[in-house]
């Protein structure tokens, strides 16, 4: 409590929050220009942090990434393209929502759900860190393997389409995933002699072109006029919040539950967690046709679920310096810039460092709402503009982005060979969204599947012989066995009816 | 007149390209030096490269500007340096891989494609057990390997990268097979440590400066360092040697260096320069607080530096049966 009174005045501070208000709009401009990811963000701070104090180098880098994990919601519901990979698992619904006229409520919903997501991961980093790392601890490969076999489930829940084409879709995503140097043995697949292929298909390329091209694409080849969504009073985004929340509270608690776990994992961030609340969310819900049409349950899930994993990164990599995301990596290394070395030691030699830390956490997750909503306000404006000088920008920016990842022109190639494909796919009634999960979920399960074969030398029951592995696999394959089960016994049911009858 | 205007522009022009081109020649730099990371943003070799060209900039006075060139195993960055033009405006951050991936047939480039200016860091592999582990010395996991080949896994990179030579060259060193430690590649370090600490790999050959927050969290225990000498930072950490392992060492390293066919004044002046960097308060506390090995060696020392390690690790991915 001590080190929490001395904390206060280490963040409330004139120059730490004009910090804090700077990164803000640095975090908003950054996330909803579609490739430039969160992670980029935290990046490009790292050579500003070196002149600033400890809580003001850290509040940047919070303040900047939650804002960027909402802000790339944006795009995604007024254009069709996730401003980071996190807003991906829901950006077609929103948009669906913005071409029924409730882009205010798409945006609002989000926003208030990153918030008290983020807030909720905090709580939990606040109270529970030290405990929560041991258990993440307890991963190994064999648990990660069964996590993305349950994540690769998602698939058939986020596909509207029929399933085959889903599993069609999904097998892309996967064989697109195995290009490049194969993480186990060392050996360049599919690269054919480019050296930019031996990376790999880069994601975030590959997700702007799915997105941004393909809607480009669709936009140029349609003759019809479409008329822009009418736009609603500004103040409409907080309207009729309280009845969304108060009638999805379950999935708001889900939501930032399954956020701040899946990012208290080393190596899942909000992207994955996006992707899981989404489909959890048709899953359990009691209208789940309504999803894909427009439909806000599912927004309130993933939109909790990416802010509340950006806090639960933190667990892993506050206790034990190992990230638990490609954020929470970067901040590492400046939290020992900074002298505050990762461990369980950092709670106790600096207690009002990390308090400060905390604190700015709950800050940058209140001041999400006005800075958000002031986003919002600017942005719907883009809805206004006609669609022949929008998209030109939104490609330029999309270039942009795909370049920036890894200053190659190759990111472009990237962009639009994939950007084809999928508005050829999309054209032919092929849904995209499983394929991105692919993308998202190949490198994890092949990899975590490879090294665990090595670790066991073969024997396919080590997957089962760790407990939190068993459970995990009992899980997934009562999971995927459930369909068959009950199509047996329904067929067992009829035979015998009609022997009786 | 309008030829004797024409012919005075010509005049002035060409006695402005002379006057600029010797200002060239006696004051390089004159505009923005870029530094090409092959690495990704927020890495280890990102920070150190971008503490050097913000120190850099204050020593020269001209912008000088990090640039991440990332994928392919590094291949792609190291290439991009390579083939920049060699005229100074653009060096790069190479790193040990250079020494490695060409044997392994990634690529066909190796350290004779650059100019050495600097080699400004290296970190030496650390042998890591759970705390919990049977094991209290380095003979002992050799023996055990010796006793029952295939057992025990090691991890704490990709399959080929310097920490998974650093355990074959161990084991070679001691007479073993260097398969009697299976290695199961991992993406890092950091996930090769966590790992480690739930009981899922035996031995973790990262540096002793990537296990520190888990040794100091008690959750793994760092039995050696392969060096010569002990490190400063870890006084408590024997060599390689003192724990009953070979003379084994292994370090990754960071050097700063150009294309190949940089002039020498050019190659000259950043040595002179990276020297400065290097022994700048600024940047010798920055190490220290991340726990960066300091190691210094100019132009000539690099480029011996570069022969000896291309030629050990041959040696090290023939026996492991990597080298292609």
């Amino acid at each position: 409590m001590d080190a929490f009174l001395l904390a206060l005045p280490l963040v409330f501070q004139p120059n730490v929050l004009a910090v804090m208000a700077m990164a803000a709009i640095f975090g908003l401009f950054v996330g909803s220009v579609p490739g430039l990811t969160a992670t980029m963000a935290t990046a490009l701070l790292v050579p500003l942090t070196f002149f600033m104090d400890p809580v003001p180098a850290i509040a940047a880098m919070v303040t900047a990434t939650a804002m960027a994990i909402f802000a790339g919601d944006i795009p995604g519901a007024l254009l069709r393209v996730p401003g980071t990979p996190a807003s991906a698992a829901y950006a077609s619904e929103a948009f669906a929502m913005t071409q029924k006229g409730l882009a205010e409520r798409a945006l609002g919903t989000s926003l208030v759900g990153s918030a008290i997501g983020g807030m909720f991961g905090t709580v939990v980093l606040v109270l529970s860190a030290p405990q929560l790392a041991e258990v993440a601890l307890q991963f190994t490969q064999f648990e990660y393997f069964w996590l993305a076999c349950l994540g690769l489930s998602c698939a058939v829940f986020v596909s509207t389409a029929s399933p085959t084409k889903g599993t069609v879709s999904l097998l892309i995503g996967l064989m697109l995933a195995t290009v490049g140097i194969d993480i186990t043995a060392g050996h360049p697949r599919y690269t054919f002699g480019i050296p930019d292929l031996l990376g790999g298909v880069a994601f975030i390329p590959a997700m702007i072109g799915m997105f941004a091209v393909a809607e480009i694409l669709r936009n140029v080849v349609s003759t019809r006029v479409i008329e822009p969504p009418k736009l609603e009073h500004l103040f409409r985004v907080f309207h009729g919040l309280g009845g969304v929340f108060k009638r999805y509270w379950r999935g708001l608690v889900r939501g930032s539950v399954l956020g701040t776990a899946v990012g208290i994992l080393p190596g899942a961030g909000g992207d994955i967690a996006a992707w899981v609340a989404y489909a959890l969310s048709k899953k359990l819900s009691k209208e789940p046709e309504k999803f894909g049409t427009g439909h806000v349950e599912g927004i309130v899930d993933a939109g909790a679920a990416n802010n509340a994993a950006l806090s639960g990164a933190w667990v892993p990599a506050l206790v034990f310096g190992i990230p638990g995301d490609s954020i929470t990596a970067i901040v590492i290394g400046v939290l020992y810039v900074k002298g505050m070395n990762p461990g369980p030691t950092v709670f106790m030699q600096n207690p009002e460092l990390i308090y400060g830390v905390f604190i700015t956490f709950f800050l940058a997750n209140i001041v999400l709402i006005p800075f958000g909503f002031a986003a919002i306000g600017l942005a719907r404006h883009i809805l206004r503009i006609p669609r022949t000088i929008v998209w030109p920008i939104v490609l330029l920016f999309s270039m942009v982005g795909a370049y920036a990842i890894d200053n190659s022109l190759f990111g472009i190639v990237v962009m639009l060979s994939v950007g084809v494909l999928a508005f050829l796919m999309e054209e032919n009634g092929f849904p995209v969204a499983p394929a991105i999960l692919g993308l998202v979920l190949g490198p994890m399960l092949e990899g975590n599947f490879m090294t665990a074969m090595i670790k066991a030398d073969g024997n396919l029951l080590g997957f089962f012989e760790r407990p939190i592995a068993a459970a995990l696999g009992a899980i997934t394959l009562l999971l995927w066995s459930t369909p068959l089960i009950l199509m047996a016994a329904r067929r067992v049911r009829m035979h015998s009816a009609t022997e009786r009858g | 007149m309008k030829r004797m205007l024409s012919g005075a522009l010509v005049g002035v022009a060409l006695a402005s390209v002379a006057l600029f081109g010797a200002a060239a020649k006696a004051e390089y730099p004159e505009r923005p030096i870029t530094v090409i990371v092959p690495w990704g943003a927020g890495g280890g070799t990102d920070a150190t490269g971008r503490m050097i060209a913000k120190i850099m900039q204050d020593e020269l006075g001209v912008p000088v500007n990090v640039v991440n060139r990332t994928g392919g195993s590094g291949v792609v960055g190291h290439q991009a340096i390579a083939t920049a033009k060699p005229d100074g405006y653009t060096i790069g951050i190479v790193t040990v891989e250079i020494a490695m991936m060409h044997w392994v047939g990634l690529t066909d480039l190796d350290y004779t494609a650059f100019t050495p200016i600097a080699l400004y860091n290296a970190d030496p592999a650390g042998v890591s057990v759970t705390a919990d582990s049977k094991f209290t010395n380095v003979k002992e996991i050799l023996d055990a390997a010796k006793a029952n080949p295939g057992k025990m896994k090691g991890s704490g990179t990709g399959q080929g990268g310097i920490w998974h030579l650093a355990l074959a060259g161990m084991l070679v060193d001691a007479g073993l097979d260097p398969n009697s430690v299976p290695w199961v590649p991992s993406q890092g370090a950091a996930p090769a440590l966590s790992d480690l600490a739930a009981g899922g790999i035996d031995v973790v050959t990262a540096s002793v400066v990537e296990a520190r927050a888990l040794k100091e969290a008690g959750k793994v225990k760092v039995l050696a360092v392969m060096a010569d000498e002990r490190l400063p930072a870890f006084p408590d950490v024997p060599t390689l040697k003192e724990a009953g392992g070979p003379g084994w060492k292994t370090a990754a390293w960071r050097t700063v260096s150009g294309p190949k066919g940089l002039p020498k004044p050019i190659q000259d002046k950043l040595g002179a320069t990276i020297e400065k960097v290097y022994n700048s308060k600024e940047f010798q506390d920055f190490m220290a607080s991340r726990g960066f090995g300091l190691t210094w060696a100019d132009a000539a020392g690099l480029s011996k530096h570069y022969e000896e390690a291309d030629a050990s690790f041959g040696k090290v991915l023939k026996a492991v049966g990597l080298a292609k």
